[in-house]
């Protein structure tokens, strides 16, 4: 297989990686939500950690972008 | 209108070349960005100090006191009392990445942190800083931040090498997400203006208002990524001097 066409096909499957990312973004919100459901009077205190569980999450997906600029830097010519 | 490569607009041509004995040290969109943020930072604390602090606050003294009451508490939490003396430091960093990102959403600017060595070298700084704290404070016994409490005494050679992989993690995992936060934003941003320039007019108001959510989702997350870089700082200090 051509090298090219190989590197775009790795790059399309670092994408792969960013359903994981969604679903766990998704838990994080839908936990909090619930929370607040249950006791409003908490929603100062777990809105902190649902931004920081939100950051945290997202930047496992934005490691796979990374990886697909690697492959990309790699392409010959 | 042929598709330029997404990451074309990270690169930097010298606006005012300059160099010192073979080393390219000349200016550039980066530097000017970098300088217009510490001149913002700077200047709004000025005006606000300027004159004395009232005791009954005005507007501007208000903003900057929540944003100081903000990190105290964060620092408090998370370093707890003898945390204040790096209350300096921990303020500096969230302010200058909170404007330095913010400075990359206006159109034409450059985003620093987007590049990986300006975040490898924020990571790199604080790790050998909690290294230096642990080590000052705690001597030798500082290595027992590799060992978890409460594990019998087979483990704790499997441990250990997990835990020191854990440790060089942070650093690692502290740069690039705000580095990768950061690049994805404006390429997507980029591809989207692309998109915009190069489909017909009729139907080219939808990838243009998506521009628009996208932009304000840009400065959402510039907010929250200095936010978390700055926490995550002040819990990895506050593990190396409570040692669990």
């Amino acid at each position: 297989m051509d090298a090219t066409a190989a590197a775009f096909i790795g790059m399309g499957l670092c994408a792969l990686g960013f359903f994981g990312a969604a679903i766990g973004i998704a838990y994080v919100f839908a936990k909090t939500i619930e929370t607040v459901g249950r006791q409003p009077n908490a929603e100062g205190r777990v809105a902190k950690y649902c931004w920081i569980g939100f950051a945290l999450v997202e930047a496992v997906a934005l490691y796979g972008l990374v990886l697909a600029f690697l492959i990309m830097g790699k392409i010959p010519g | 209108m042929s598709q330029e490569n997404p990451l074309h607009h990270f690169e930097l041509e010298p606006i005012v070349p300059i160099e010192v004995m073979g080393v390219d040290l000349s200016l550039n969109k980066a530097i000017f960005a970098m300088w217009g943020g510490m001149a913002i930072v700077f200047i709004l604390f000025m005006i606000v100090v300027k004159g004395g602090l009232k005791t009954v606050p005005g507007k501007m003294q208000n903003i900057a006191e929540l944003f100081i009451e903000f990190i105290k508490g964060m620092v408090g939490e998370f370093i707890g009392k003898e945390g204040m003396k790096y209350f300096p430091f921990v303020a500096t960093l969230f302010f200058f990445i909170m404007s330095c990102n913010l400075i990359g959403l206006i159109p034409g600017s450059y985003t620093i942190t987007s590049q990986l060595v300006v975040t490898g070298i924020f990571a790199t700084i604080i790790f050998i800083m909690t290294l230096i704290i642990g080590f000052a404070k705690h001597g030798a016994h500082f290595l027992s931040i590799l060992v978890p409490p409460g594990v019998p005494k087979i483990m704790i050679p499997v441990m250990v090498p997990i835990e020191m992989i854990s440790m060089l993690a942070r650093p690692l995992s502290l740069s690039v997400r705000l580095f990768a936060n950061m690049t994805a934003g404006h390429t997507v941003l980029a591809v989207l203006f692309g998109l915009v320039l190069s489909a017909p007019g009729w139907i080219s108001w939808m990838p243009f208002g998506f521009t628009i959510v996208i932009n304000g989702l840009e400065i959402a997350i510039a907010l929250i990524q200095a936010y978390i870089f700055t926490t995550l700082t002040c819990v990895y200090i506050g593990d190396v001097i409570k040692l669990h």
